[in-house]
């Protein structure tokens, strides 16, 4: 631009000059043009100067015409160029005084009219063109001017945008560092990692002298000096806690400067020459974990703090930043966060070696009552054993001494001896009984039995104590009650003994009377047992009995303690009639057994008593009831119950042999007998279907009959059944027999009852081992 | 009373004493219950096929205690038999001395075996002697026309 503004100065200039000399020509044009038609050039006197005069007019001429050949190159080159009309103006104007410094050339000789007209005409454009764009130029060249001026605020505004950039970078660092330290310290669990960490990071980011941190004592009256960069080992020094700038620091969250020479920031002695590097101090909370309460997140109140003191490097000129202060407030924030987690840490893993500690004590201590428990079963087994065996004798004997011919008073020595051992022997059984129970290892062994009679037993056996002491027995029990049930006869018959003798013990006079019927849902039902549950089904019925005794009666506060061990009522009459106390308390376990529930009423003291037991009992099918019928008729009378099965009994000893014969004919049996395992091995064929042998005879023993037997039916159910009899009990004997193949063993001597059994557990099932 | 009736008791009471005095045990009343119409000679065959038995073996174990050399094996074979045919019947004492007569075969006691022979024929004697009088009363029964009680 400012050499298009140089050459339109020269244009001008030229225009000038050349108006200048058109003036004088003209004045002696006018004087010269009388006189011929031809216009003569003003050649002045100096042929020089006019010479150098047509070179400077050429050259401008041509440099006049190269300009908008520049300028329109140029300006076709660019993109963008908003003053085109100009540039077409200017262009004319500079075309036009080349043209005009062009035709000069032609008046330095002599040249005819038509140039000079020629000359004019040009110079009169290149006039008007000149002022155009002279007054055009009036309005750009200020835009012009001020393109300048936008460019230097451009510049400017770049060089400021340059600067926040770089200021945002830096933040953008800081942040990251945060991150880093924050990763940095939260990846460990450890105090002393974590805020060792804590410093080293820091001091690297921030590029610190020293960085320290100041923890507060047991006491709380002292800060101590605790951890800090570049000295490995701080020495206790010491601060009380409540200097004011250590109070200014701990009552805002901020991180603030504080004077070097304060005591906390005065770590160590003055390195450099004239100032210390700035120090900034932040306070670090310490979290409890008594402080997590769920809607108090932490009180201020109870709040203690650490001091983080942080030094810029003395002589340095740096100056701490506001997004430095940043960063060390959020340090700071996440130490204490990192700081709690760390002590959660620690009293997780502290409860949980105490609970270690703890299971393990419990595992023990299971262990040894589960040994001891074994023990004391071991030790009732075996008592079981060796108190029964020595009571049985006695009692059998005594009974035996009793049917001889005694003196009266041998005869009541005798008496006496029995009564106490029977004594002794119910309460041998009691307590074994009640220790089973106790282990739940006892179970009730059910069976289909006469309902009624055991009722009628029960009367029988407590007649004669009744009618000793003058009571009256009644024995009601309901024309619906069914007359079979399943269940267990003999822990049931224990229980209604049980209840029955107590009624008639405590009793001194007046009646008992036994009720028995089966519970409607309604009565089954009562207040005194509310987690009682009755619930009947098809297979079941609830048997209800009351024994009502007219006798001392129960005190109402002793009612709870009634089924419990060992526990009695003081009075007169249970000392004198004796008992353990456990009597109730077994019925009790035994009714439970049976699902079912037992209870004492009583108005009080005097007035009587009634115990009242609820047993769920199972209703026996039809095809049981049948069988039990049977079972029950005395068996002989040609009972044939395997009609026509073929048997083939071998036995050495003739007596035996035909015993066993007699008793599976008399089973309506066909029966083939052998009395060698030759002749055995030689008769035995598909037809007969069991085959019972004598095991050790002489010859082949009786395990190779079997194993012949084995191989010489291959497939199952051609092969007869093997029964081995024996009257050897031992286990070595019954696993030799199962080894070689044997159906089922039976021990001598053989009753028919079990003959019989044996045969139909033998076709029914196809095996049968017998309990040894 | 009645003959018959008298005569029923009477074997009814013999037979209790022989229980209980341990001679016969549960095995003599399986025997009996084996006893029907269709078998009424039941107990008397196998009583006597026990007898025979009896004898044999005990006449054996006699000839084989006198020898010099005595084969224990043979003897405690003899008298494993005479255990199984006298617990068939229910001869409860004989076998009982079976089972002594075992234990000294095994001990090798000679002294032993001789005692327990001894005692095995003495106590197979009075079975012997007791059975054939229960088998008399109860042909005396029969013959006066009653039946043999059930036990």
């Amino acid at each position: 631009m400012f050499e298009v503004f140089v050459w339109s100065l020269m244009g001008l200039v030229d225009c000038y000059i050349i108006c200048c000399r058109h003036v004088k020509e003209g004045v002696s044009t006018s004087i010269k043009m009388e006189s011929c038609n031809c216009i003569e050039p003003q050649w002045p006197a100096d042929e020089l100067l006019m010479k150098y005069q047509y070179i400077s007019d050429f050259f401008i001429a041509l440099a006049y015409f190269s300009i908008p050949l520049e300028l329109i190159y140029f300006v076709k080159k660019s993109a963008v160029f908003p003053y085109r009309w100009v540039l077409v103006q200017f262009g004319a104007f500079i075309v036009l005084c080349g043209a005009t410094h062009l035709i000069n050339l032609w008046t330095f000789s002599m040249h005819s009219r038509t140039v000079a007209v020629v000359m004019t005409t040009s110079k009169v454009l290149t006039a008007v063109v000149s002022c155009a764009t002279a007054l055009m130029l009036v309005h750009i060249i200020p835009d012009l001017l001020s393109v300048k001026t936008r460019e230097l605020f451009l510049k400017n505004k770049a060089a400021e945008l340059d600067r926040e950039m770089g200021l945002i970078r830096t933040q953008e660092e800081t942040g990251r560092h945060v991150r880093m330290l924050t990763h940095e310290i939260r990846s460990t669990l450890d105090r002393h990692t974590i805020l060792k960490t804590t410093l080293i990071e820091l001091g690297r980011t921030l590029a610190l002298e020293e960085c320290a941190l100041w923890m507060p004592t047991r006491t709380g009256l002292e800060l101590q000096l605790s951890y800090t960069l570049r000295q490995q080992n701080p020495v206790g020094y010491t601060v009380p806690i409540q200097l004011p700038v250590i109070n200014q620091v701990f009552s805002s969250n901020r991180a603030m400067k504080i004077s070097p020479n304060c005591p906390v920031a005065r770590l160590r002695p003055l390195q450099g020459k004239y100032m210390p590097g700035e120090v900034v101090a932040v306070r670090v909370p310490l979290l409890h974990l008594s402080n997590f309460q769920i809607n108090d997140w932490p009180e201020l109140s109870t709040k203690r703090y650490a001091l983080m003191v942080l030094m810029l490097p003395a002589d340095s000129a740096r100056q701490w930043h506001v997004h430095e202060l940043e960063l060390v407030e959020v340090v700071a924030d996440q130490v204490a966060v990192a700081l709690s987690h760390a002590a959660i840490l620690e009293e997780s893993m502290r409860a949980r070696d105490l609970l270690m500690e703890q299971n393990i004590a419990l595992d023990l201590a299971r262990r040894e009552a589960e040994t001891a428990i074994r023990a004391r079963n071991d030790f009732l087994a075996v008592m079981n054993h060796e108190m029964r065996t020595p009571m049985h004798a006695i009692i059998a004997l005594s009974s035996l001494l009793q049917e001889t011919e005694l003196t009266p008073e041998q005869r009541l020595m005798v008496e006496t001896i029995l009564k106490s051992s029977n004594l002794l022997a119910t309460l041998v059984n009691d307590v074994l009984d009640l220790s089973r129970l106790e282990d739940g290892s006892l179970q009730l062994e059910l069976g289909t039995y006469n309902l009624h009679a055991v009722f009628r037993e029960v009367l029988n056996l407590i007649k004669p104590i009744a009618s000793v002491k003058k009571l009256m027995i009644t024995l009601n029990l309901a024309p619906d009650l069914p007359e079979y049930a399943v269940g267990d006869e003999k822990r049931l018959m224990q229980t209604l003994l049980n209840v029955v003798g107590n009624a008639v013990k405590f009793s001194k006079e007046g009646s008992v009377s036994i009720t028995a019927f089966v519970a409607k849902s309604e009565s089954l039902r009562d207040s005194r047992a509310p987690d009682f549950f009755p619930v009947p089904s098809e297979n079941h019925f609830y048997l209800r009995v009351q024994v009502k005794d007219s006798g001392a009666g129960i005190n109402p506060q002793d009612t709870p303690k009634l089924f419990t061990k060992f526990a009695q009522n003081q009075t007169l009459v249970t000392r004198n009639s004796g008992g353990s106390g456990l009597g109730l308390a077994i019925c009790k376990r035994f009714v439970n057994l049976m699902e079912g529930h037992i209870w004492l009423e009583s108005e009080g003291l005097g007035k009587g008593c009634t115990a009242i037991f609820i047993v769920k009992l199972g209703i026996p099918e039809h095809s049981n009831d049948s069988k039990l019928a049977f079972g029950q008729k005395m068996s002989g009378h040609g009972q044939t119950n395997f009609p026509g099965l073929k048997v083939l009994v071998m036995d050495d000893n003739s007596v035996s042999r035909s015993v066993t014969k007699g008793l599976l004919v008399h089973l309506g049996c066909d029966v083939m007998v052998v009395s060698s395992s030759e002749e055995c091995l030689r008769v035995i064929s598909q037809e007969h279907q069991v085959v019972f042998m004598d095991v050790c005879m002489p010859g082949i023993d009786g395990y190779d009959v079997a194993v012949h037997i084995h191989e010489k039916f291959t497939r199952r159910h051609e092969r007869p059944l093997i029964v081995a009899l024996t009257g050897n009990t031992d286990k070595v004997t019954k696993e030799n027999f199962m080894k070689v193949g044997m159906d089922g063993v039976i021990l001598k001597p053989v009753s028919l009852e079990k003959m019989r059994s044996v045969l139909l557990d033998l076709l029914e099932h196809r095996v049968l081992f017998e309990a040894m | 009373m009645d003959a018959v009736t008298q005569l029923q008791r009477q074997l009814v009471d013999y037979t209790n004493t022989l229980f209980h005095e341990g001679f016969l045990d549960e095995q003599f009343n399986q025997l009996q219950q084996l006893q029907d119409e269709s078998n009424p000679d039941f107990v008397v065959e196998v009583v006597s096929l026990f007898f025979q038995d009896s004898e044999r073996l005990l006449n054996e174990l006699a000839k084989i205690l006198e020898q010099q050399n005595i084969d224990f094996k043979k003897v405690d074979a003899h008298v494993h038999q005479l255990k199984g045919s006298s617990s068939s019947i229910g001869a409860q004492t004989v076998q009982r001395v079976c089972i002594a007569f075992r234990n000294s075969c095994e001990e090798k006691n000679i002294e032993g075996c001789q005692k327990c022979l001894q005692h095995v024929k003495h106590e197979y004697t009075l079975v012997k002697n007791k059975l054939e009088t229960l088998f008399k009363l109860e042909q005396q029964v029969l013959a006066a026309g009653g039946t043999i009680p059930m036990y």
